[in-house]
């Protein structure tokens, strides 16, 4: 269990993390999601006290990470694949962790061979490509036998095996009741894998939920319809109570009505279709929704122009978000009422 | 404390298992040695022409380190790379995380690697002192004479201290090519200059290395006024090291990593 206390990060003027409240849960995988340069790897690097809060405070099963006796027993992390000495073998990179920890050499010779990498324990990890050394950083994670496990963009440049395996492995360590606290900036990758999501967006917490409650909330199905004759269409909907919304390149789409029952209409009313389809907006999307809120938060009320640093762009809002007044997954909006 | 004798271990196991250990501190040992032996064969053929003053002055022990000047600066490579290692690969991270207690993370990585180098630097000192005297000849210094051994076992404690500085030096700066820039061409050039020149003598004996060598003098220089002895010489060394230490331990302590 990881708990952090209105954790605060400050470099100089600029705000990492801005005071993250929430608790990471044993037995369950949990994502941690935000775009890029949204203060993660920060708030994982002050998880294991390698950077200094600025306020607040994380503390592990109760403790400090630095009161930890052999916090490798504890805590393993896969922060950067590269932070490791290029010139020291893998077998030898394992070995100077145990011995910092008192954990038997036996173990190194068991997570080179859980990861994979017996055959190239006595390499150097200058030559490991990029999913190799994602594996040792693995293996040294997993070393202690750890009770939680914290991997920063685990799948970032991996192949599709390697992505497969993390999936997993991940999976398999949190049915053993470990904790599971991972990151990633992408949306599918979680919904694959996580139980449970914290967002952050600019630092600041932006959801804490469960993955199913997440994809209720913000994954709308609806029904979109093409027609040569639109007006005729939009007159038939209308008639028989139908609402309908005008989505991009002149379709119409519809929510909570069965795609079923808007063929029969266009049919009794001889209406010609050239599009009938069940859709189901992505989570992704919801995703960019959310964190879209933060930047236009910081753009409106910080008095910074445009988005701010490392963020992309602002996506487009689909028009058929807007339809309903407020977008239809809450979050952001329910956010956005909270903080302004 | 049983955490101190794991990390001792794992620092061992950092120290042995990269190439530039075994590079740097053979380069200082050949290095120190090698040149010692051609410094002193040299002047045992001009021992006779050399004037009478010089002559009553020789220290034939001292002569025998004359190498040490340029095999220090191997000594400095491998104290840089020793800490720099872990900062310019990203390893000061997985390293923290496995050994969060920072003031005994820097205590053993600097034990271990002054153990070593002290075992290498006896090592090269004697063999350094052997070689040099027989090459000397007839004008060789003994074992046993007054002040030589002190002088031959300070030249270990003095490439001890250099790495160490170096290492406390890289501590602060964290860039290997920073804190080597800063290093070599003040061991090898700044100090010399500084101790040479008459003007600036008198701060310059105080510079680390200068004030450290004394140590490995048995007769003192015609018209020496150096204010201290050979091991008031390296006490100011010392000093010199433990400031930079404890330096460099309050800002490793206090710095994100």
């Amino acid at each position: 269990m990881i708990e952090l206390m209105g954790l605060t990060k400050h470099y100089g003027d600029k705000v990492a993390v801005d005071g993250l409240t929430f608790t990471v849960r044993p037995g369950i995988v949990t994502g941690f999601l935000g775009p890029n340069g949204a203060g993660k790897s920060t708030t994982m690097r002050m998880v294991l006290g390698l950077d200094n809060p600025t306020a607040g405070a994380v503390r592990i099963y109760g403790r400090h990470y630095r009161q930890l006796k052999d916090p490798l027993r504890y805590v393993g992390a896969l922060l950067d694949a590269k932070a490791m000495h290029g010139g020291r073998s893998a077998a030898n990179h394992l070995l100077c962790l145990a011995r910092s920890n008192g954990i038997p050499r036996t173990r190194v010779d068991e997570v080179l061979h859980l990861v994979g990498l017996t055959s190239v324990a006595r390499k150097r990890s200058k030559g490991f490509s990029l999913g190799m050394g994602q594996r040792l950083g693995i293996a040294a994670a997993l070393l202690g036998d750890p009770r939680i496990l914290m991997f920063d963009e685990p799948v970032n440049g991996l192949d599709p095996e390697g992505i497969h395996w993390i999936r997993h492995l991940m999976k398999n360590l949190a049915a053993q009741g470990r904790t599971v606290f991972v990151s990633s900036h992408l949306m599918s990758e979680m919904a694959l894998t996580a139980e449970h999501l914290v967002v952050i967006g600019q630092g600041r917490l932006l959801a804490d939920t469960s993955m199913a409650e997440f994809i209720r909330q913000n994954s709308r199905s609806y029904v979109r319809l093409r027609s040569p004759d639109r007006e005729r269409l939009l007159d038939v909907l209308h008639r028989a109570g139908v609402r309908a919304v005008a989505g991009r390149g002149g379709v119409l789409e519809v929510d909570g009505v069965p795609a079923e029952r808007l063929g029969e209409l266009a049919a009794a009313q001889q209406v010609v279709l050239h599009e009938l389809s069940p859709q189901q907006a992505s989570l992704e999307e919801a995703f960019m929704q959310l964190t879209a809120g933060a930047v236009e938060y910081h753009a409106h009320n910080g008095g910074r122009p445009g988005p701010g640093r490392g963020m992309p762009p602002r996506p487009v809002v689909p028009e058929r978000a807007l339809s309903g007044g407020a977008p239809p997954g809450g979050w952001g909006a329910g956010w956005q009422r909270k903080r302004s | 404390m049983a955490v101190v004798g794991q990390v001792l271990r794992a620092e061992w196991v950092k120290i042995r298992s990269v190439r530039s250990t075994v590079w740097t501190l053979g380069t200082a040992v050949v290095v120190t040695v090698v040149l010692g032996v051609v410094i002193c064969t040299l002047t045992r053929k001009d021992f006779d022409g050399m004037p009478e003053e010089r002559r009553l002055a020789f220290d034939p022990t001292n002569m025998s380190f004359a190498g040490m000047g340029l095999g220090q600066l191997a000594m400095i490579v491998f104290g840089v790379l020793v800490v720099s290692n872990e900062y310019g690969t990203g390893m000061i991270r997985t390293s923290l995380a496995a050994v969060p207690q920072r003031g005994v993370f820097l205590f053993c990585k600097m034990l271990v690697a002054t153990s070593l180098v002290f075992a290498v630097g006896l090592a090269t000192s004697f063999a350094a002192f052997f070689a040099g005297q027989a090459a000397l000849g007839g004008h060789r210094a003994h074992l046993g004479d007054p002040g030589v051994l002190r002088a031959v076992v300070g030249g270990a404690l003095y490439m001890t201290m250099i790495a160490l500085f170096s290492m406390a030096v890289a501590t602060m700066l964290r860039s290997p090519m920073l804190s080597l820039g800063i290093l070599m061409p003040f061991f090898f050039l700044i100090s010399n200059i500084l101790g040479n020149v008459s003007a600036t003598r008198r701060i310059g004996r105080y510079l680390p290395d200068q004030a450290g060598s004394k140590i490995m003098q048995v007769v003192a220089p015609v018209n020496d006024e150096t204010p201290y002895g050979p091991w008031g010489g390296f006490g100011i060394m010392a000093v010199w090291t433990v400031a930079a230490l404890l330096v460099g331990y309050l800002l490793l302590d206090k710095r994100d990593a």
